[in-house]
């Protein structure tokens, strides 16, 4: 399979402490690929991990068929033109306009004309429903309009990989699911491998495709959404039925 | 392994360059201001309090501009500017770099594909060593002037003397000092705060610690570098 990235046996660790015990799994392509669990499970690290910002203590990381873990610098760089993160603050440049942050890495790494350029980022800027918010600085944007502007900047220059960081954290409910159905329409509209780290409930169960289940370091579950409520691992239910009102509404489902 | 990272093969030019003349623009119009009133200042105290020093003695008076001169040119100019631009332009890249590491701007380029050790310090470190000799040469030019303001109208010694004085003597070499030190000043008070803010870690506290350590560090290695230069090139 193209695009297809495939982790084998990765290890983590930060002086004493292991973050990270020998997760392996594949993240296919054309489909939303959630990592999941707890706060400290190892989501960030592992998502780190994956693009290359953290180096793993043990394992392999495949992309396709290049081993992602034993690049050089120059080499890493190249496969990042692939890449496109969304971040979970949206990482912005504050200096710059919404279309500035856009068309950097159009800047940096294409020879278009600035024609062109605007031409791409008013494409992706429609993508994501913000036309004409050009000029607008992140400050003068509300935080959901920042997260779209991130998910812009991310697919500007096509990326076959797609990395998001809790999307959905400090969004109202509503925006949240935007968010999510904009990161699963550009994955199947683009056919690209989406990677979305989340501990967000709606997320999982509406953009889950694939969705892995990390409990103190290590697999805990691998399934889909709909796999999600039929399974009887009491990790995966403990995660997803966490709050008590959701626990009251699934026994009044079963009964 | 900053530097080596830093000295990297840029991936655009034209981006780097567009960076560097903006950095350019910052460092130099940015710290005018700040530069010309301590040169003015700078000149003024050298000049009265030499003439202070020389009064009744057998030293002719037109010495005082020779010693004014020869001071902003060969020490104060390049020493005492750069000390404080290292607390003004080495703490505002420490401060920035920082910044962009803690909310994560260094990674979404690195994500990208920019080598960030390269884009965001090669740009700040050839707009220092490109700007700082000139704001160096402005400030001797214009401690010399204020020599002049604090002498001459105040009755200390006349027009002509000062003229005179700045006019005797003159060493071309002294004027190659004081470009060597600017240009090995500005490396310093550039690529140190720029090593403080690229590898900080933490929050806030730690962003406020990485930037007077920038200043800190800087000022010190701007005096050892002052005296190195002084042994190398005065013996």
């Amino acid at each position: 399979m193209i695009n297809m990235i495939r982790v084998e046996k990765i290890y983590k660790s930060f002086e004493d402490t292991e973050v990270l015990k020998g997760i392996s799994t594949v993240f296919e392509k054309g489909k939303t690929n959630l990592i999941i669990g707890r706060s400290g499970a190892g989501k960030t690290v592992m998502l780190k991990i994956l693009v290359g910002l953290l180096e793993p203590t043990k394992g392999t990381i495949w992309y396709d068929e290049t081993d992602f873990t034993n690049l050089n610098k120059k080499q890493m760089r190249a496969i990042r033109l692939d890449i496109g993160m969304l971040f979970q603050g949206s990482a912005l440049f504050d200096s710059m306009t919404v279309e500035e942050n856009i068309r950097f890495a159009l800047d940096m790494f294409t020879k278009m004309t600035p024609k062109e350029k605007l031409h791409r980022v008013n494409e992706v800027l429609d993508r994501v429903e913000l036309e004409g918010s050009n000029q607008k600085y992140p400050s003068e944007i509300s935080g959901g309009m920042q997260k779209r502007v991130g998910i812009a900047r991310a697919i500007v220059m096509k990326p076959k990989y797609l990395f998001c960081d809790e999307p959905n954290s400090g969004l109202d409910p509503k925006t949240a699911i935007l968010i999510d159905k904009l990161i699963r329409d550009i994955t199947y509209d683009q056919n690209i491998t989406t990677v979305i780290n989340t501990h967000d409930m709606n997320s999982v169960m509406e953009i889950g495709d694939q969705i892995l289940l990390l409990h103190q370091g290590k697999k805990a579950w691998e399934g889909n959404k709909d796999e999600v409520l039929e399974s009887d691992n009491e990790l995966i239910q403990d995660f997803i039925f966490a709050s008590p009102f959701l626990r009251k509404l699934r026994a009044k489902a079963m009964r | 392994m900053m530097m080596k990272q830093g000295i990297a093969r840029p991936e655009n030019a034209r981006m780097y360059i567009k960076e560097t003349v903006r950095q350019m623009y910052d460092i130099g119009v940015g710290s005018l201001t700040i530069v010309v009133l301590i040169a003015v200042f700078m000149g003024a105290v050298a000049a009265l309090q030499f003439a202070y020093q020389l009064g009744g003695q057998t030293i002719p008076m037109y010495y005082i501009g020779y010693i004014v001169r020869d001071f902003a040119i060969i020490e104060a100019a390049p020493t005492i500017t750069c000390l404080v631009l290292a607390g003004k332009v080495g703490s505002n890249i420490a401060a920035e770099l920082g910044g962009m590491r803690q909310k994560e701007h260094l990674d979404a380029m690195e994500i990208m594909g920019v080598n960030t050790a390269s884009y965001m310090i090669m740009p700040r470190v050839v707009a220092a060593i490109l700007v700082i000799p000139a704001l160096v040469v402005v400030a001797a030019a214009i401690a010399i002037v204020g020599g002049y303001v604090a002498v001459v109208p105040t009755g200390y010694l006349m027009h002509e003397e000062y003229i005179r004085g700045i006019r005797v003597f003159f060493e071309q070499y002294n004027v190659f000092i004081m470009f060597v030190k600017a240009v090995v000043f500005a490396f310093i008070l550039t690529t140190i705060p720029a090593y403080q803010g690229y590898y900080v870690k933490g929050g806030s506290i730690e962003l406020g610690k990485a930037s007077t350590n920038a200043v800190v560090l800087s000022d010190i290695l701007i005096l050892l570098a002052d005296y190195l230069v002084a042994v190398l090139l005065t013996n």
